[in-house]
């Protein structure tokens, strides 16, 4: 993918609790081409396990996962 | 034709070495199929209120954000979540020991407080679960749990099959204009049977 711009959709669930952040993220990831990222930011701290699990079964790959402050980040790359 | 010392012997080394072979080979081929099958799941739902509504439209909304296919039956008091207004879902403290009751406003140590009203006052007080159904959904959207109506579009955006029990439909003298249209179907058990006997997940509520 190099010299490819590699398109990066960005979502704000700060705030938001379980489910909404998945539901989100599922419904952003609808526009976010094959090989492209979703970076979410959430506050709910059942998320971090729910994004593990959330890839494993939708076949998708978490990049990163990390905390600043309350807030959690994630990078999502759409593998299909 | 009697069977010979050579071919029992040959019998034999056969049999143990699938013995050997089987179990793996058979691991091999079932984890690959469930690879390749779609999760699926079927609920009762079956409480109309509130606090109720959220098991299965959570769980039917999230495993269909997994992928999976969601089919939902709705009977009894669950044919209140298909209404197609949701406002008069209640939420009632009376005789639910199990639910704290703490206001949703006021400094810290104010909604810190357990309200512990005895159940013959909650009973005799007029409008009490209306008055404790609106600090409910105050303390729903201070916390940012989604509401009701939304869980219940996000099942109906993704697919999620709702179906409605015929036969409570008409104990409870209801129409099926009452309900909204995404309601596909309204059936019995013998419908949903067959239907949560394939399915990997299968919940009463």
């Amino acid at each position: 993918m190099t010299g490819v711009a590699v398109t990066t959709v960005v979502l704000d669930a700060k705030g938001l609790n379980c489910p909404l952040p998945i539901l989100r993220a599922r419904k952003a990831l609808k526009d976010v081409p094959a090989g492209g990222l979703l970076e979410i930011h959430a506050t709910d701290p059942g998320s971090v396990k729910d994004f593990a699990a959330f890839c494993r079964q939708t076949g998708n790959e978490l990049l990163a996962a990390s905390q600043d402050g309350n807030v959690f980040k994630f990078v999502i790359k759409r593998l299909r | 034709m009697g069977v010979t010392p050579d071919t029992a012997l040959l019998d034999e080394l056969i049999k143990r070495r699938l013995d050997e072979l089987l179990p793996q080979k058979l691991e091999e081929k079932l984890a690959e199929l469930r690879e390749k099958k779609t999760p699926s799941m079927t609920i009762i739902a079956t409480k109309g209120t509130l606090d109720w509504a959220y098991p299965p439209f959570i769980l039917a909304s999230t495993a269909a954000a997994l992928g999976w296919n969601v089919s939902v039956f709705f009977t009894f008091y669950g044919l209140q979540l298909l209404r197609k207004d949701l406002s008069h879902l209640k939420v009632s403290p009376l005789g639910n020991p199990g639910m704290p009751m703490k206001m949703p406003f006021g400094p810290d140590w104010f909604k810190g407080i357990n309200w512990n009203i005895p159940n013959v006052i909650e009973a005799g007080i007029p409008g009490f679960e209306s008055v404790a159904t609106s600090l409910m959904k105050q303390t729903i959207k201070n916390k940012g749990v989604a509401s009701i109506p939304e869980l219940r579009s996000a099942c109906v955006e993704a697919g999620v099959n709702l179906i409605g029990c015929q036969m409570t439909v008409d104990l409870f003298g209801f129409s099926h204009d009452d309900f909204i249209p995404e309601v596909k179907e309204y059936v019995g058990a013998a419908t949903f049977l067959p239907m949560a006997r394939d399915a990997d997940v299968s919940l009463f509520i």
